[in-house]
């Protein structure tokens, strides 16, 4: 068979570009996803949350968390007469084994946080990852290529939410995937899963019949720290104004 | 928690950015103020500064070749930095630091310093023997045309690379300031005076540095200190010390006057943790006292040696001060909570990858590089081989 240069020409860059994607080898796992059907993101209820701890554990067995480092924490609010306008916050080993019992008498009002990666549609995170490391799906979720990261924990600096940690034997970034090895597969995160109350709920905004539209159009919701601008995607029900 | 007061977020006990990251704005600053006091002679024609010309432009490169290391010692994988050249993230500071680094190394530093050397470089190729007469031959890069009409040339592009070179010093450092500048997320970091306070900051200590190493090379070689020039020297880093100053002395009126919600933490920071390094080391010793020492020398009509000491005292103290400058930044904006409602400690190790040794060692590396460089390359007037160029 003869080649021309000119069909020389066309063939090089589509090898290149068929070869690239046997290199990059196939989603096997999920091979009915489609990721621009979904646009991810999270619910969460803070009058249903009751500290329980259920979802940090949740997470830490799921995704082989470190000790002392959290891909998600629950933070403990307590409103009182000495702490009116700025609560006491506290989070015990992030909430993991739940909370201190509240002594008889004592006043105030007390409520619960849970926190976790925003998966922000304008992630400072993933501008600042020299390498790109760190980048957001077709389907909004804010991942990071761990055999690719430097381990230089600019994008720790960068996130307002201290989401990110350095994975103490890895030795590079590391934070909430938002189960994306379950959520590709039709389930909903390990956080959501063990949540007793429903106070956190996996949200496809691009899906019409995720009820997250019905609760967005009848509610109040709230992202953390507004005016970062990140287009933060965790939603927040009944969010008091102290939250940071 | 052990080094915690208040609430942080759990993950914000560790501190990432260690005292490497504080050597790392600092190497380069010093890189950057050497070569704009070398670019007072050449480009702006400040004749009084010519014996520290060659000096200013070896500290640069000793120093600059030291910059990259505290970085790369500082990452989780290490040998994973050259993906930074190779697939740079085009919305990333940091990716722009192998091509600003590089640039500045190779088309600027080390292009200007091949030109001013080229003369003596030919020469040495000639009259030395052995290993030093291989090295001066390679680095004559095949070019031994050192006549009349070439050595003009030389010096025409070397003024156009010079030229080229201020803006790059200044990209170099701002870009630094940059990286902390621009991100939002730490109000300690966020301010678009960051770049700017950090490229003055620098003249200041790169100036001071040369000074000192002009001062002491010139007293080790058992030569006379040539005063019209440290004079000159020590005024240029006075007038830049205070634009310095007053941009600092504006950052933080603004913070003061603005008090936006982070205001109360950094406050309370200021005045606890980092009150020694900030309020004591950097702005009373490292920037008050050297500023009213330096003015005292443009007012009063003092001796040498009086002169000569407040010099040194003064080029010192700013040294130290820039250095608790970067140390109060990269350090202390790692201290508070982004919760803006507690504040963790930071440890130095001793004897980790990025620990105090090491930290000591890349401070002492560049000085190394320095004498070996001066070895190779000495910055002053060789009487052997001006003999040796006129055939006497």
């Amino acid at each position: 068979m003869n080649i021309s240069r000119r069909h020389l020409m066309i063939l090089l860059p589509a090898a290149a570009v068929a070869w690239k994607h046997v290199l990059a080898g196939t989603p096997a796992d999920s091979p009915n996803y489609q990721m621009s059907e979904h646009w991810w993101g999270m619910l969460i209820d803070i009058p249903k949350c009751i500290g329980c701890g259920n979802c940090v554990r949740a997470c830490q067995t799921e995704n082989d968390v470190p000790d002392g480092f959290f891909r998600t924490w629950v933070e403990r609010y307590h409103r009182s007469d000495w702490h009116l306008e700025n609560p006491e916050v506290i989070s015990p080993d992030g909430g993991k084994e739940g909370f201190p019992v509240v002594k008889a008498g004592e006043e105030g009002m007390f409520f619960f946080v849970p926190k976790m990666c925003n998966h922000c549609a304008d992630s400072p995170c993933t501008q600042v990852c020299p390498v790109g490391a760190t980048f957001i799906t077709p389907d909004g979720v804010v991942l990071i290529d761990q055999k690719y990261c430097l381990g230089c924990a600019y994008c720790v600096q960068a996130c307002p939410y201290g989401c990110r940690y350095v994975h103490p034997e890895k030795k590079v970034a590391d934070k909430c995937t938002l189960c994306y090895h379950r959520i590709t597969k039709g389930l909903t995160t390990a956080c959501c899963e063990a949540c007793p109350t429903g106070a956190r709920q996996l949200a496809d905004l691009k899906n019409p019949n995720d009820p997250i539209h019905e609760f967005l159009k009848t509610h109040t919701v709230q992202v953390l720290k507004p005016q970062m601008a990140t287009g933060a995607k965790a939603f927040y029900n009944g969010l008091d104004g102290s939250v940071r | 928690m052990s080094g915690v007061e208040g609430y942080i977020y759990p993950n914000e006990v560790t501190l990432y950015w260690s005292v490497l990251i504080v050597l790392y704005p600092y190497i380069t600053g010093l890189v950057a103020g050497a070569f704009i006091l070398a670019s007072l002679e050449r480009v702006f024609r400040v004749e009084a500064v010519k014996p520290t010309y060659r000096l200013a432009l070896l500290t640069a490169l000793a120093f600059l070749l030291v910059a990259p290391l505290p970085l790369i010692l500082h990452l989780g994988h290490p040998f994973r930095s050259p993906e930074m050249y190779f697939t740079p993230h085009d919305t990333s500071a940091m990716a722009m630091f192998g091509y600003v680094y590089m640039w500045y190394l190779m088309a600027v530093l080390v292009f200007e310093i091949w030109l001013d050397y080229r003369r003596e470089i030919v020469l040495l190729s000639q009259t030395s023997k052995g290993l030093l007469r291989l090295i001066y031959k390679v680095m004559t890069l095949g070019s031994s045309n050192i006549s009349e009409r070439a050595l003009h040339i030389d010096d025409k592009v070397g003024w156009i690379v010079t030229l080229v070179g201020i803006p790059s010093a200044f990209l170099l450092h701002g870009y630094v300031g940059f990286i902390f500048g621009s991100l939002k997320a730490n109000p300690w970091w966020s301010s678009p005076l960051m770049p700017v306070i950090f490229i003055f900051s620098a003249m200041v200590s790169g100036i001071a540095a040369v000074m000192l190493l002009y001062m002491a090379t010139t007293k080790l070689r058992g030569q006379k200190i040539d005063m019209r020039c440290v004079d000159t020297v020590a005024m240029y880093m006075f007038y830049i010390f205070i634009i310095d100053f007053s941009l600092e002395m504006l950052d933080l009126v603004h913070r003061v006057y603005e008090a936006d919600e982070s205001f109360r933490t950094l406050n309370f920071l200021v005045h606890t943790k980092l009150y020694f390094s900030q309020i004591v080391v950097q702005i009373c010793l490292g920037t008050i006292v050297p500023l009213v020492l330096l003015f005292l020398t443009q007012v009063v009509k003092l001796e040498e040696m009086a002169r000569k000491r407040i010099y040194i005292l003064s080029g010192s103290l700013a040294l130290i001060g820039v250095l608790a400058m970067r140390w109060n930044v990269v350090i202390g904006g790692q201290l508070f909570s982004k919760s803006f409602l507690g504040y963790t400690s930071y440890k130095m190790a001793l004897v980790t990858r990025e620990g105090l040794l090491v930290a000591v060692g890349l401070t002492v590396l560049p000085l190394l590089f320095l004498w070996a460089l001066v070895k190779l390359l000495p910055p002053w007037p060789d009487k052997s081989l001006h003999e040796a160029a006129t055939g006497d």
